[in-house]
């Protein structure tokens, strides 16, 4: 087991060096200079390049990565040049509001995928099937900004049910924190359910055609922990992978569906670090995005080879 | 081929989006002239007209025609669907071709560089690829191309090492004949059905980026018909029209959901054994 982790984390290691690569050097390729961004229309050349010299701009890009490698070892993604704040410290603040949208993304998503996914199994060729084959497809076609801002239409602007935009963090009150994560949470979260739906369908299509599960049927196991035991235990292993590699898809919507409800997380940090040039924030944001998605499905891949055995020894 | 056809025709489903998709292209194609309005053509005294007979979606906030702006708007799709595809295609062929038919470094090399993109959720890479750039449909085309290149160079690669210990590649190199030749004319046929498949998945994927990245301002310029401009600009108007909001969505879904059920079908067609599988 310790061996399969080890050789995953030796493949991990040079695509997280590749990523921070990409991650620095395609942000230097943006149009614009930081610099003049800051100052504005206070711009002149000696100020400019005292900013310069205190952000490290003005020696060479790849001293510049060198040092800026670094420092990231260190847990130090450089200072926000619009801001003046630690990245780190702004990503770290920002981190909260992402993960709980991706969190309520992915509960959705399971309510949705797993009871669907089975019945449609279990129902086979059946309209029920049909339907439900139907909305997993629907689901992934259907643009999550659309979805939010029918969600918006709906249930902001018509039933004036919940606020159509903003955040209210937990600890200010948990129903209001929920009211104002439901509706990102439900766009977010529909094509991810909907992906899981066809996942857990064709999955357990598998384990129900096993030779176990007839048994256990002969055997006059009863229905309910049939499938429950039996059939749903098993059929969840592949679902599990594919949920880590939603985890991507999740940390990209949030982007769009951040900047929609104006939530204050890591997907509207990058959008704003490129609107405002900054360097530091905007390779900090694709750095952290990059790395925690190889990182999910490295935990992914992991959780699966000790359910799984059959992976860690191939 | 022909049983393939005919396997994808008996899939009601597939053949509904392959239907509408062939609509899509027609309305793209002649847009021109079927279109009732000028989609561009202000007029103040009519802005954001509720759908009617004159005005089958209403209208936006600049008067403009909702259903032509619509019709046009297949060709910006279309057009940003065929060029990114086919950009990844070309590029992501050639990759997977070479990094699996040469094998050793060449692949740890490319393999590596195609995880590395990997990493990067599509929308975030293409995002900064259009900061790059700057937002324009050409810009649009070539980040989403990038994008998309990964997913082509890794099937491809697949598909190579599925046949490049076979027996008939083994003779044709032992009787001199060239790498590129070998690629092209033994290689490559090899892979076109899983790439074919991949190939209108994509487009569905490239219809959604186009929409996001114009929805939030890094895409095609502001006065260009897309589907996605008109769904960015309904936001600050859809409390008093929703139809601003409600049609352009309408558009992108059943395009994407159509170049969704035609690849679905593609696969079961091509490959019948997938079909009781998923």
């Amino acid at each position: 087991m310790f061996a399969y982790i080890f050789r995953r984390l030796l493949i991990a290691i040079p695509v997280l060096f590749g990523i921070s690569i990409i991650a620095f050097f395609m942000v230097r390729l943006v149009p614009g200079d930081t610099v003049t961004a800051m100052l504005g229309t206070n711009y002149n050349e000696a100020q400019a390049e005292l900013l310069r010299q205190k952000y490290g701009l003005d020696k060479s890009v790849v001293i510049q990565y060198g040092l800026w490698i670094l420092s990231v070892f260190k847990g130090d993604l450089g200072i926000s040049s619009f801001t003046n704040e630690p990245v780190m410290e702004i990503i770290v603040g920002r981190l909260p509001v992402t993960l709980e949208l991706t969190i309520i993304s992915i509960v959705f998503a399971l309510i949705i995928a797993i009871p669907l996914g089975t019945v449609a199994a279990l129902k086979r060729n059946t309209p029920v099937d049909y339907s439900a084959s139907f909305f997993g497809m629907f689901g992934i076609s259907l643009p999550n900004f659309w979805l939010g801002t029918l969600l918006i239409l709906l249930f902001s602007l018509h039933l004036s049910w919940l606020p159509s935009s903003g955040f209210v963090p937990i600890s200010d009150g948990l129903w209001m924190n929920i009211q104002t994560m439901l509706m990102p949470g439900i766009a977010l979260g529909t094509a991810v359910g909907a992906v899981t739906l066809r996942m857990t369908r064709s999955s357990m299509l598998e384990v129900l055609g096993e030779e176990y599960m007839k048994m256990a049927k002969a055997k006059g196991v009863n229905n309910f922990r049939l499938i429950w035991k039996h059939g749903l235990r098993n059929a969840l292993v592949p679902v599990v992978t594919v949920l880590g590699i939603q985890a991507g898809y999740l940390l990209g919507g949030s982007i769009i569906i951040e900047q929609i409800f104006s939530l204050p997380g890591i997907g509207q940090l990058a959008l704003q670090a490129i609107s405002n040039r900054d360097y530091s924030l905007l390779q900090g944001s694709i750095l952290f995005i990059a790395s925690a998605f190889v990182l999910i499905n490295l935990a992914v891949d992991i959780i699966y080879a000790i359910i799984n055995p059959k992976i860690r020894y191939s | 081929m022909k049983e393939t056809w005919k396997r994808f025709r008996q899939n009601r489903f597939a053949f509904v989006g392959f239907l509408f998709i062939f609509l899509v292209l027609v309305v793209a194609l002649f847009a021109k002239w079927i279109v009732p309005y000028d989609p561009f053509a202000m007029d103040s005294t009519s802005s954001l007209a509720s759908p009617n007979a004159q005005h089958w979606f209403g209208t936006d906030q600049f008067g403009r025609d909702i259903f032509s702006r619509i019709l046009y708007g297949a060709q910006i799709s279309l057009k940003v669907g065929i060029i990114a595809v086919g950009f990844s295609l070309f590029f992501g062929t050639i990759i997977g071709i070479v990094a699996g038919y040469f094998g050793g470094k060449i692949d740890q090399v490319l393999s590596r560089i195609t995880d590395v993109l990997f990493a990067f959720p599509d929308i975030l890479l293409a995002l900064v690829i259009m900061a790059i750039l700057g937002p324009s449909l050409t810009n649009l085309m070539i980040a989403i191309g990038i994008v998309y290149t990964p997913i082509f160079a890794r099937i491809a690669r697949g598909a190579v090492l599925n046949i490049r210990d076979s027996l008939y590649i083994e003779a044709a190199k032992s009787m001199g004949v060239s790498s590129f030749h070998i690629m092209r004319r033994h290689v490559l046929p090899n892979s076109i059905a899983p790439l074919i498949v991949q190939v209108t998945l994509s487009f569905a994927f490239a219809i959604l980026a186009e929409a996001a990245l114009s929805f939030l301002g890094l895409g095609v310029s502001p006065d260009t018909p897309s589907w996605g401009i008109m769904l960015s600009e309904a936001k600050d108007w859809m409390e008093i029209s929703w139809w601003t909001a409600i049609f352009p969505g309408i558009a992108i879904t059943l395009a994407v959901l159509s170049f969704n059920i035609m690849g679905d079908g593609l696969r079961d067609a091509l490959d019948p054994r997938l079909k009781n599988e998923r």
